[in-house]
């Protein structure tokens, strides 16, 4: 036989009816991966892009030269964060099945992600989340009403009506506006960070997107930007395994880790154990004194997994196996903060139901009083006149006639 | 007051603003140390240093997304896309970001972006050099589109651009860097220098977005154009012998009703023309716009002169481009019109 050339389709390693299998994973022990300095060259730590940084090990033990410096205070507030933005989900998936919302994606089993890098940044910091980061806006103190009343689309809406459900922002707390369209945040944190460079400040800039999403073109040119001027900013790529049903291999994710995507241009990657979040705050910190200290940008991915559907538009059944989560090898990152909490005797189990309880009791309590500003049935509803703001900074003629038509047909007045 | 060509008007706006106001940077491919493959940032780079005057990787869907970071962080970005036919990598950063920004985000967010693009031909750049895309920016909401027809509307347009907290495409028409150009490429070149466009305050002055300019009056037609064909039209209008009304919009979005409804209400006929091909081209809008307002005025069909539907040609340059005599047949049919 002569060798021909072929086509590789990527195959996932299970599918419906099959079992998990998370063979493919490259694994470290936790604590195996040593900790360098934040000034190191690029090239001379080139293994963190294959290694995968862990410190809680399998039984909730913290090991090794990443154990970052936070107080049980702290740790225990981590967890609360991690429930929060959990029960939060809850709410909100419950919420459009009663067709209360029309659309909500959760972000089951990457929780400790959005907590262990928000407390890891200083406030100051800019952020540009996808839409799986909700527990950075939570973190940072949105109230859940708020982020409900965009859901609900309500008088409330920060939006104005504007924007589907999850499409969060936060001005204040230097949280972008989150997109619909994928990646597009990505050369927006090098753009702010350049900024932030250029006048002087001590300001670094964060941003995420998942897997899939690094094959966007958008990605590539973040990356090229943030090597060429050095600029302060942390990209995060979420491998969740999963890109609605396009597994991560379809992302160019078999050969070589995402974390790697920067080596060649000289950006340190590190892949870090996605649901360990002691692990993750110390990558992080790691990653923001580098750039604050003019070492530029780091590529970090987060190994995780997508524990729910991508939205509540879609059904995982129909592609993975219904029990992968289970079996993926870095487990819950809820249950592996409790149970180190639990170890050190911090925290306990009775502890953990009672405070889920409280949470859940503090999200309905947001939730009916979320709904009292409206819902997709029930009013009050927005005034239809903001329809036409904001698209200039002020309207211009075309769009105040084109207003005035509309409440005409209306029959509203001026 | 001096003689400047449209490339010196475009680099006196960036100096005046960049003097004036300490967030305003330049960023794109080859501004810096060499100064732009057209010159516009010619010695900026030496006078307000490399923090403020960027040169960029060949990638201009990231100069875009860089350049709406930068904006949202305090800055004044002006992004140059060295040819407009390059600008399409980052469409997708001006359409679902650049544009949407403040609508998406309730009014809280927005990035001040100016970006420059070279437009249209008449300098043998075939179909990647010479591309026309204004149409494509002026159906986007949330975006203004601009394109000058002389260094005098250049400067203040762009100072204005600059200024403006919205988003602005402003296109530069090539052809007329360095002198006007009336369609006829036989013709030896004429320089800005003794045309009233090109003199130019050196100062910092203003032209504001959303008004037209009515270059030249007439009774018996109004024309309505831009860029490039402002100056082909003109000399259309001498040929023919006709009295027309020559209305350069200038600012495409937002575009000014008002001064095209007084015109074409005085005359009854309107003839509409640009570089760019017909079909979906601006110039649609602006019989819509002109039907719309003054359907009763009218006294013959609006006329449309436009580049043909074919990609931009090399060699039929010269066939393709929407020159004099084209003009002056539509211009008859007008007239001819009962």
């Amino acid at each position: 036989m002569t060798p021909k050339s072929r086509l590789h389709i990527p195959q996932p390693s299970a599918r419906p009816g099959d079992a998990p299998d998370f063979s493919y994973l490259a694994l470290s022990e936790a604590g195996a991966v040593a900790r360098p300095d934040s000034d190191t060259p690029a090239s001379q730590i080139e293994n963190l892009a294959s290694d995968l940084v862990r410190v809680l090990d399998d039984n909730g033990m913290a090991q090794g030269e990443w154990v970052p410096d936070l107080t049980t205070d702290q740790l225990l507030e981590a967890l609360r964060l991690m429930l929060l933005t959990r029960q939060f989900d809850a709410r909100m998936q419950r919420a459009q099945r009663q067709g209360k919302i029309s659309f909500y994606m959760q972000s089951l089993g990457e929780e400790a992600i959005s907590i262990a890098q928000g407390m890891a940044l200083e406030p100051g910091d800019m952020m540009f989340p996808s839409y799986r980061n909700q527990g950075l806006f939570i973190m940072r103190g949105t109230s859940l009403v708020d982020l409900m009343c965009q859901c609900l689309s309500n008088t409330r809406d920060m939006c104005k009506g504007r924007q589907m459900p999850i499409m969060y922002h936060n001005k204040q707390a230097n949280l972008f506006s989150v997109s619909g369209n994928l990646a597009t945040q990505y050369p927006h944190a090098v753009g702010w960070a350049m900024a932030s460079a250029i006048k002087g400040e001590d300001h670094i800039a964060s941003a995420w997107v998942g897997d899939g999403s690094t094959a966007e073109a958008d990605f590539h040119y973040a990356l090229t930007f943030a090597a060429v001027y050095q600029a302060p900013v942390i990209l995060n790529v979420v491998n969740n395994q999963w890109a609605i049903s396009t597994f991560q291999g379809f992302a160019g994710g078999e050969r070589r880790s995402f974390a790697a995507r920067g080596l060649g241009l000289g950006i340190p990657g590190v892949r870090v154990d996605g649901n360990d979040l002691l692990a993750i705050y110390a990558v992080t910190q790691w990653a923001a004194e580098r750039a604050r200290q003019g070492g530029g940008p780091t590529l970090i991915e987060h190994v995780t997994y997508r524990g729910g559907a991508h939205s509540t538009s879609d059904d995982p059944s129909r592609y993975r196996p219904k029990d992968e989560w289970e079996a993926f090898p870095l487990g819950d990152p809820v249950k592996r903060l409790k149970q180190h909490l639990v170890n050190a005797g911090h925290w306990s189990d009775e502890q953990h139901t009672a405070l889920e309880e409280e949470l859940k009791a503090f999200v309905n309590e947001a939730w009916k009083e979320a709904v009292t500003y409206g819902t997709m049935t029930e009013g009050p509803r927005l005034d239809v006149r903001v329809m036409f703001d904001d698209v200039y900074a002020e309207v211009p003629p075309h769009l105040e006639r084109q207003r005035q038509q509309l409440l005409a047909l209306r029959g509203l007045s001026e | 007051m001096s003689q400047m060509n449209m490339i010196q008007a475009v680099r006196s706006a960036l100096d005046v603003m960049m003097d004036k106001d300490p967030t305003v940077i330049i960023l794109g491919q080859d501004v810096g140390y060499f100064g732009g493959v057209f010159r516009c940032t010619d010695g900026l780079q030496e006078k307000y240093g490399e923090h403020r005057v960027i040169d960029a990787p060949i990638a201009e869907g990231g100069i875009i997304g860089s350049a709406i970071g930068i904006g949202v962080n305090g800055l004044r970005p002006v992004a140059e896309i060295q040819f407009a036919d390059y600008i399409y990598p980052g469409l997708d950063q001006i359409i679902s970001e650049l544009a949407r920004l403040r609508y998406r985000s309730g009014g809280e967010f927005f990035s001040p972006v100016t970006i420059r693009a070279p437009c249209g031909g008449g300098i043998r750049g075939g179909q990647t050099h010479s591309q026309s895309p204004e149409a494509l920016f002026t159906h986007l909401s949330g975006i203004k589109t601009v394109m000058p027809s002389n260094p005098y509307d250049a400067k203040g347009l762009l100072i204005s651009a600059i200024e403006s907290d919205d988003p602005v495409v402003f296109f530069e028409p090539k052809r007329i860097y360095n002198g006007p150009f009336d369609g006829d490429p036989n013709k030896p070149a004429v320089s800005w220098s003794k045309h009233p466009g090109g003199e130019v305050p050196e100062d910092y002055y203003s032209i504001p977005l959303g008004k037209a300019a009515v270059v030249e009056e007439g009774d018996e037609l109004s024309i309505i154009t831009y860029g490039t064909m402002v100056h082909v039209a003109k000399a259309a209008v001498h040929k023919a012998g006709i009295s027309a009304d020559i209305i350069d919009v200038r600012s495409l979005v937002p575009l000014d009703v008002e001064t095209l409804k007084q015109s074409v209400e005085k005359t009854g006929r309107c003839l509409i023309t640009h570089e760019a091909s017909r079909f979906g081209g601006y110039g649609a809008e602006l019989v819509a716009t002109v039907q719309e307002e003054c359907f009763w005025s009218l006294q013959a069909p609006i006329e449309r002169v436009a580049g043909w539907e074919t990609p931009y040609p090399h060699a039929f340059e010269w066939d393709y481009f929407p020159a004099q005599d084209r003009i002056i047949a539509s211009i008859h049919k007008i007239m001819e019109a009962v």
